[in-house]
């Protein structure tokens, strides 16, 4: 690690008037940015320790709940509000990482870690645009069997490995920023920024700007919604593909849906083309096939991910169909 | 600038690009938590925070853990008796070479308030339920986050079974 100063922030007034200093980087519970310390990936000059701001979770007057960015990703997805009202984003957080680190992991830092490409941690031996803007990518080229499909650029092809994420797009999160030019919120799915010619540009947030919240607006028929991850081994592993959804049905005909799909782009990948496609179709089989697969059209499979794009549409269709089945 | 190790207060070093992992091992000469990958992938530094949350050592820089309290495998022995968990490792052979063993432990410990709370894991089938048993399943997920290459995880489920079980009557 390259040396740095460290502070506690007591508050949020006193963390952004800390990170407006140059090169200051702010700290969550340290489980992506310690490691990319150590990486000499990230070379702050300072941290500021945020861990101590809000991690309250509260519910609004609109019926959605209110989750401080300090929440330690355990305390979300045990919490009986998420539990009852919001099971996909409960289910995406424990599908995450292991018991260990969801106990040290924020809310805000699980929503700023970095990508685990694998060319861009190899930091002496593989080229990464992302690491070194113009230098190039190692991975369009190399074993990509875990890079994205959707979303990516001649640049780069890296994923966002979140879990939590997915069920924050699909649930329509609001993240509250904070910093000293003032407050504003950015929904979750216009935080993170797709690579195109500047992958090492990673989200539309200002320098110093802090995430203080992210809101979960009333969404009743989220009560039946779950997460549904693919991976290598059955626990403790970075997603191929992860579906997170929502379903209203009215009779046997689709009223609303809320499709969020992990592991298969840059970002956390809302399916808004499925979702559109869904509404108002009839919840078989057919139309979760015939959604899943619009979405999934203008996926750029490489040499080893080909195999992503038939596995996404085909969670996507079990996910709908385990809902479908869930009608009380 | 003070922590609390095993229930002795001691200082902070200065440089706070030490993680707690080094210095309970380099500057406490507690070699018990072990530094397996030093990323986060193994499981190897568990320790627990305030008596019963389990996090990784090696992905924690110690300064933030400054006032709190951390416990480490040294920590669990009472007078030099072990802790009923350890016997059970030892007489259920749940380790070869060990390494990996007070990682295990100090998960397995973490593991059981969780359960207490009712925290849920991802093979939990019902999310609105208050209490959660601790079936084969779950405990195999929940304890996902330490490897054991020598491959002791029968002996490892065993072992923490046979203890909670104990502990529960």
């Amino acid at each position: 690690m390259t040396p740095f100063t460290y502070c506690r922030a007591a508050d949020a007034a006193e963390a952004i008037r800390l990170g407006a200093q140059a090169q200051a980087k702010y700290l969550g519970g340290g489980t992506n940015l310690v490691d990319l310390l150590r990486e000499t990936l990230e070379q702050p000059a300072a941290l500021v320790d945020i861990t101590g701001l809000s991690s309250a979770i509260e519910e609004r007057p609109d019926g959605g709940l209110l989750i401080g960015a300090a929440a330690k990703n355990t305390a979300v997805a045990e919490h009986r509000a998420v539990r009852t009202r919001y099971p996909v984003l409960s289910r995406a957080i424990v599908a995450g990482a292991s018991a260990q680190i969801r106990n040290m992991a924020t809310v805000g830092g699980n929503i700023l870690q970095r990508t685990r490409c694998t060319y861009f941690y190899d930091n002496e031996g593989s080229r990464c645009n992302k690491r070194a803007p113009g230098q190039g990518c190692d991975a369009i080229d190399g074993f990509n069997r875990n890079h994205a499909i959707l979303g990516t650029s001649p640049a780069c092809i890296a994923t966002h490995p979140s879990d939590m994420c997915v069920a924050l797009a699909a649930l329509g999160a609001v993240v509250h920023l904070r910093s000293t030019c003032g407050e504003r919120m950015l929904p979750l799915t216009d935080l993170h920024r797709l690579p195109e010619s500047h992958p090492e540009i990673e989200t539309m947030l200002d320098p110093g700007e802090l995430i203080t919240a992210v809101e979960l607006p009333a969404l009743p028929f989220a009560a039946r919604s779950t997460y549904r991850k693919v991976r290598d081994r059955a626990s403790y592993a970075f997603a191929l593909v992860s579906v997170a959804a929502a379903l209203e049905l009215q009779g046997d005909t689709v009223k609303d849906v809320r499709l969020a799909l992990g592991g298969i782009a840059p970002k956390p990948w809302r399916a808004w083309k499925a979702e559109a496609a869904l509404k108002g179709r009839p919840a078989i089989a057919e139309s979760f096939r015939v959604a899943a697969e619009l979405e999934l059209a203008g996926a750029k499979p490489l040499r080893d991910n080909g195999f992503k794009v038939e596995l996404a549409v085909r969670t996507i269709a079990a996910v709908l169909d385990e809902l479908t089945g869930e009608r009380a | 600038m003070s922590i609390t190790i095993n229930g002795l207060k001691t200082h902070l070093p200065d440089d706070p690009r030490v993680s707690l992992l080094d210095l309970l091992r380099e500057h406490l000469h507690l070699p018990g938590a072990k530094k397996g990958c030093d990323q986060g992938a193994c499981g190897a530094c568990t320790v627990l925070a305030d008596g019963g949350e389990r996090i990784l050592a090696c992905l924690a820089l110690a300064v933030q853990y400054e006032g709190r309290s951390i416990t480490s495998i040294e920590g669990l022995t009472d007078n030099g008796e072990l802790h009923p968990l350890q016997r059970a490792f030892i007489e259920h052979d749940g380790l070869q070479c060990g390494y990996c063993t007070p990682g295990q432990i100090c998960s397995a410990i973490g593991m059981a308030e969780e359960l207490r709370r009712g925290v849920p894991s991802h093979v939990t089938e019902d999310l609105s339920a208050v209490s959660i048993a601790l079936t084969s399943d779950e405990l195999r997920e929940r304890m996902s986050g330490n490897l054991c290459r020598c491959g002791a995880y029968n002996g490892i489920v065993a072992a923490i079974t046979e203890n909670f079980a104990e502990a529960a009557k």
